[in-house]
């Protein structure tokens, strides 16, 4: 009897979860996926706070020693020292920062063109969506490398030019998952009704149609990053990105890749970051689409 | 009967196909008094939708394109409209709600969110001061603890909570004219009561007009004060609801009628159901739409679309049987 009376009694409000708390917990039991989210977290802090730290202990990227010249590893120098007798290790970090940064704002700009570009797109529809989608197919066509070069000649070889450069390039794939997720999602009730209330065009696309895309871009986004990490790579092995003394992990992996019969170290260190943190993010980013897909309960 | 809130005239709405020009809508008129409730019923595809779509310019155009027709309201000519002049009316004056509540949240932005958009537009109000009436507003269609419920998704709410935070989100400027395209389809049937009686409720208190699409006659009979019989896009029978349920003058509406299952009559064994299909709109048959499927069809059927046919008491129908016993 007292039981059903309590079953009566008003219950607390359950407090809802929201879809990314859903995520997150079936991120949470993908064992690999989380994994490799801690790897990649402990390589962006150590990349990110390591070369402070080196710096207290006076180790920097750039301080030659050449009559110290190249060293295995030991305590001092942990990865060993390169020709130039600098530290590795503090090359490594440092390397990891600007290949990281490279990398993230590469596909943050790629991300952003590629986004508005396809919601645009596939919200007008039409003849302008098959205009927009043909100027697509056509640098789709051109040789992207090609046109990375190019553009790093044109405008020099800075830094920030080399992530501009490859977003720039990188956008038309995530354009066109964009313009095809909106295309069904226009379709849908919810953006009449918020037509019929008098939403304007400029704020069905920013508040209710990209939104609906987030959990598709942002798993393009984590595997952008390795490719435009990757991308980074080739052009400093070809000698177009990043400028010595800064080094970036495709920089290092060239200088070691021409000694590595002698100094093998200088391979190895750099090598075997840059593909734990290509295997992590790659990995990372399958874990998120599985945990995004609400038909994966 | 006094001036009309909304006046349609001549309504067509025809879309470009590759299958040629389908008439989607084709040469609607009704006008709606203020406080009035009309039902529109029809089959599926008959154009019940697309007319109201038409009246807030929804239809996508192209393909949808108007070659006659008007819809006067507050003087102006919502067909004639600029998008921008036609956004200030939606929403404000006059709102819809549609018939599936599950999908028509969206359901990455917050309950509120959605709702203090509106009056965002249409009030020019800062979010904060758009929540208090969002809140009040919830209140009013009946969900409990709203100051809470307002910070969830729609995935946390129900289909007949969503349905009825729908109606908030529509009733929240006072339009004075609500348009209901099968409110209570996707719900069960004790929702659809509580959601009808709500819309009744709202409609006397802010003292607004209704247009109720549906398929349901059992809705129309509950709620409407007049009821418009739609097929093929026309209106074939229009009148107050007891006139059209008592003497329905048109074969199309009889059938209809015949059609709602009966549970106190055990002499009947099987259903009535209307022969055959509804028309290609695209390739209408000549003469009367509905001949095909008529059960006292003439030859004058066949070739000649029949007159509209008054019956005094407000009551009309397009119909030359009608004709000849009127």
């Amino acid at each position: 009897m007292s039981t059903s009376a309590q079953n009566l009694e008003p219950r607390e409000l359950i407090e809802g979860t929201s879809l990314w708390q859903d995520a997150w917990k079936r991120l949470r039991k993908n064992r690999m996926a989380l994994i490799c989210g801690y790897i990649v977290t402990g390589i962006i802090l150590s990349c990110v706070v390591g070369p402070f730290l080196m710096a207290l202990w006076g180790y920097d990227y750039q301080s030659q020693n050449l009559e110290y010249g190249a060293h295995s590893p030991s305590l001092t120098h942990w990865f060993g020292t390169d020709f130039f007798g600098r530290d590795l290790f503090t090359r490594v970090l440092y390397g990891g920062r600007v290949s990281l940064l490279v990398g993230f704002l590469a596909a943050v700009v790629s991300a952003t063109i590629g986004t508005l570009y396809g919601a645009v797109s596939g919200f007008a529809g039409g003849r302008v969506d098959a205009i927009m989608m043909r100027i697509v197919d056509v640098l789709y066509a051109l040789p992207y490398m090609f046109l990375v070069i190019i553009l790093v000649t044109i405008f020099g070889r800075r830094l920030e030019l080399v992530f501009i450069a490859l977003g720039f390039v990188g956008w038309l794939m995530t354009a066109r998952i964009v313009r095809g997720q909106v295309l069904s999602l226009k379709q849908q009730e919810f953006i009449q009704a918020a037509r019929s209330v008098g939403v304007s065009d400029t704020a069905i696309v920013l508040r209710h149609l990209i939104p609906n895309t987030l959990g598709p871009i942002i798993i393009y986004f984590t595997l952008t990053v390795p490719s435009m990490i990757l991308q980074e790579a080739f052009l400093s092995f070809l000698g177009l990105g990043v400028q010595e003394p800064l080094p970036s992990l495709g920089a290092l992996i060239n200088d070691g890749a021409n000694q590595m019969v002698v100094f093998w170290w200088q391979l190895v260190f750099p090598g075997t970051v840059m593909a734990l943190l290509l295997f992590s993010l790659n990995f990372l980013g399958d874990g998120l689409r599985d945990a995004l897909d609400p038909k994966m309960k | 009967m006094t001036q009309p809130l909304i006046s349609i005239r001549e309504l067509h709405t025809h879309f470009r196909t590759d299958d040629g020009i389908v008439k989607a809508v084709d040469g609607v008129s009704f006008d709606i008094a203020a406080g009035e409730t009309l039902g529109i019923v029809g089959e599926s595809g008959s154009g019940k939708s697309v007319t109201c779509l038409s009246m807030l310019g929804l239809v996508p155009s192209p393909p949808a394109f108007f070659p006659r027709g008007e819809v006067l309201f507050d003087g102006l000519d919502l067909l004639q409209l600029r998008e921008q002049e036609l956004k200030d009316v939606r929403g404000d004056k006059i709102a819809m709600i549609f018939q599936d509540s599950m999908t028509s949240l969206n359901p990455y932005l917050t309950v509120e969110r959605q709702l203090t958009e509106v009056l965002e537009i249409h009030r020019g109000i800062s979010r904060r001061e758009a929540r208090a009436q969002c809140i009040e507003m919830l209140e009013m269609v009946g969900i409990p603890s709203p100051e809470k419920r307002i910070d969830q998704y729609p995935h946390e709410y129900s289909g007949g909570m969503r349905q009825r935070v729908m109606i908030a989100m529509a009733l929240l400027c006072k339009p004075r004219l609500l348009i209901a395209d099968e409110p209570t389809t996707a719900l069960d049937v004790t929702i659809q009561a509580q959601i009808l009686e709500l819309i009744d409720e709202l409609k006397r208190e802010l003292n607004m007009s209704v247009i109720l699409i549906t398929h349901d006659l059992g809705v129309i009979a509950g709620t409407t004060d007049r009821v418009a019989v739609m097929y093929a896009g026309r209106i074939v029978e229009q009148g107050s609801t007891e006139a059209v349920f008592a003497t329905p003058c048109h074969p199309y509406t009889r059938g209809l009628l015949q059609s709602i299952p009966r549970l106190d009559d055990p002499t009947v064994e099987k259903l009535f159901a209307i022969p055959g299909v509804p028309p290609d709109l695209s390739a209408l048959p000549r003469g009367c739409p509905f001949h095909p499927r008529c059960d006292s069809v003439t030859d004058r059927c066949r070739v000649e679309y029949p007159d509209i046919v008054q019956f005094g008491n407000g009551q009309w129908s397009v119909c030359w049987e009608a004709e000849a016993t009127a």
